[in-house]
């Protein structure tokens, strides 16, 4: 996965992805016009397909709202990069299927506008304007096979009967 | 080896007899809480997995909470969804638009005992630590696997115990000592951990009080918060809950338990400062900032006795001019003692409005929103940029006694 990089600060709330006068909306693309609109308005229309989102620390904390996760994937973002991720943001991408990508000092050395490279197999990302590499951290496992899948309704649909037992 | 509470009621969850954190289980879940807001996804979504019916209604609580009465063509949109999804999957504990927040409604009508698993889908279910259970915030994919299996993964948490001891001021409240706590760890000082209170001073709280503490565990990044059950937990269940349950307590030599002393003896009130919980200064620094708006409710500060004291405060007084005063009980319960009790008069009279029990203004969605470079004070639990509005406003968050304080003044007013 390749893409251009925008850039975001540490505990990037969920208020900030989606403000709460938009969860009343359950469509991807509407939610999608409004994402990141508490900090930046105009992100939506600037956003392309395959673009990259790269921030500090605690990204997604705040509210359980699935929009926020939702609205990023429906912006065409490929994946989000971060130092850290906040718990039940984390749980909720993987779920809807939206890479997550951990990576130490990550955001001190990524620019806006650069293009990075992810190779979740190799555990590598590289910074393709300046050549720096950085080592993702893992997802468990268990995540993994979800992540996988394509999702958590994906994994429901082939393992429900082992799961129910 | 001992286990800490957490990884006691999850072993418990998933049948087996020690479990240590950082383990993956698959937990039963108790109950499964979902709102008007995050609801509608949750139906999508279990929906799309192709299962007909729900793994058990009884298990489930529906509650109407964050856009009622509904306000918009979409709001009454998922309110319709929801009722369908009720009727069709026959759920009984459906609490609709005249009940109040889900974290107040579930606690009063005994859904909520020691030692169960609940999730919701709202951050703030970890409220329901301050009874005893392990409860958590989950996203609406999530629910759908519950609402489909009755179960759920978890990687067992760690704990932070925060031994609390001391005795609060007279203006002092628990509000007080979670804001104090989260400044001092940050906002993510507690991510993926258990937070535990304990000490001296959480076993003088009230329930209503540790709900409080619990309700901002995840403020700090926090799993769940929770407090171990003691006399005033059973005395709280007792007429309103018909569910047996088992009292579970972190063993002092559990590995994966860390302890945090914070003495409250000299503690002054609180305030987070915008635009994050993690930024809060003592009330003394931030005295006489200029306030739009005062709201005095929520499921952190909402009950009956933070309604009792900012009344007492008000009494008699008006709410300062060009400030406009929300006053929302966190349910019918609290909204009809309130009502014997004359406080809603008190408020009335004061000039403040008092809106149906809702989550009101916390979240920028429903009523009682600020507009550009407005400043909101605030007894919720987020601050965060955008929250009740404009972006451009600022919110800061306090006790009832220092919102009550700050309304008849009108700036940030230390309530001594």
């Amino acid at each position: 996965m390749k893409g251009k990089v925008w850039k975001f600060g540490d505990d990037v709330d969920t208020d900030i992805i989606i403000p709460g006068r938009y969860l009343v909306l359950r469509d991807e693309k509407e939610l999608a016009a409004c994402v990141m609109e508490g900090c930046d308005p105009d992100f939506s229309k600037k956003v392309s397909e395959g673009d990259i989102i790269v921030a500090g620390k605690n990204f997604g904390c705040g509210s359980s709202r699935e929009h926020a996760p939702i609205a990023i994937k429906g912006a065409g973002v490929a994946a989000v990069v971060a130092e850290s991720f906040a718990r039940i943001f984390y749980r909720n991408s993987i779920n809807i299927g939206l890479p997550l990508i951990e990576a130490k000092n990550v955001s001190k050395s990524v620019s806006e506008g650069d293009i990075v490279e992810i190779d979740v197999d190799n555990g590598i990302l590289k910074n393709l304007d300046t050549s720096e590499e950085f080592e993702i951290k893992p997802l468990p496992v268990f995540m993994m096979g979800i992540m996988n899948e394509g999702g958590l309704i994906n994994y429901l649909k082939n393992h429900i009967g082992e799961i129910k037992g | 080896m001992g286990m800490t509470m957490a990884e006691k009621i999850l072993a418990k969850a998933s049948d087996k007899s020690f479990v240590e954190a950082g383990e993956i289980v698959m937990a039963n879940i108790d109950v499964a809480m979902t709102h008007d807001l995050t609801g509608p996804l949750s139906v999508e979504s279990f929906e799309k997995i192709g299962v007909d019916d729900v793994w058990d209604p009884e298990k489930i609580v529906i509650v109407f909470d964050h856009q009622v009465p509904a306000d918009s063509l979409d709001a009454v949109e998922n309110h319709m969804i929801m009722r369908k999804f009720v009727e069709e999957q026959k759920i009984n504990n459906f609490y609709d638009v005249r009940e109040g927040v889900c974290h107040q409604v579930l606690p009063e009508k005994g859904h909520v005992v020691p030692g169960e698993v609940i999730v919701g889908t709202d951050s703030h279910t970890c409220t329901h630590g301050a009874l005893g259970a392990f409860s958590t915030g989950i996203g609406s994919t999530d629910m759908a696997m519950v609402f489909a299996t009755g179960k759920l993964w978890f990687k067992i948490p760690e704990t932070i115990k925060f031994d609390i001891t001391g005795k609060l001021k007279d203006n002092v409240f628990a509000k007080d000592v979670v804001l104090n706590i989260i400044g001092k760890v940050g906002a993510d000082g507690a991510t993926y951990k258990a937070c535990e209170f304990g000490g001296e001073a959480t076993s003088a709280m009230s329930i209503s009080d540790r709900m409080v503490m619990c309700n901002m565990a995840i403020e700090m990044g926090g799993k769940t918060g929770l407090v171990e059950p003691d006399q005033k937990t059973i005395n709280y269940l007792n007429g309103r809950t018909t569910k047996n349950y088992e009292i579970m307590k972190t063993d002092n030599d559990a590995e994966s338990l860390e302890t945090v002393h914070i003495d409250v003896d000299d503690l002054e009130p609180q305030i987070a400062c915008p635009h994050n919980v993690d930024n809060v200064k003592p009330v003394s620094e931030v005295e006489g900032t200029h306030i739009d708006q005062i709201f005095l409710g929520s499921c952190t500060n909402g009950r009956i006795s933070d309604l009792r004291t900012a009344a007492k405060i008000m009494k008699g007084k008006e709410v300062a001019r060009g400030v406009r005063m929300l006053v929302i009980p966190a349910s019918r319960e609290v909204y009809t003692k309130a009502l014997d009790e004359g406080l809603l008069r008190t408020f009335v009279d004061a000039g403040a409005l008092v809106c149906n029990p809702c989550c009101g203004p916390c979240l920028g969605g429903h009523v009682g929103l600020i507009g550009p470079g407005e400043v909101s004070l605030s007894t919720s639990n987020r601050n965060f940029k955008g929250r009740q509005g404009s972006p451009e406003a600022e919110v800061y968050l306090s006790s009832a006694a220092v919102a009550a304080a700050s309304a008849v003044t009108g700036k940030i007013t230390d309530p001594k």
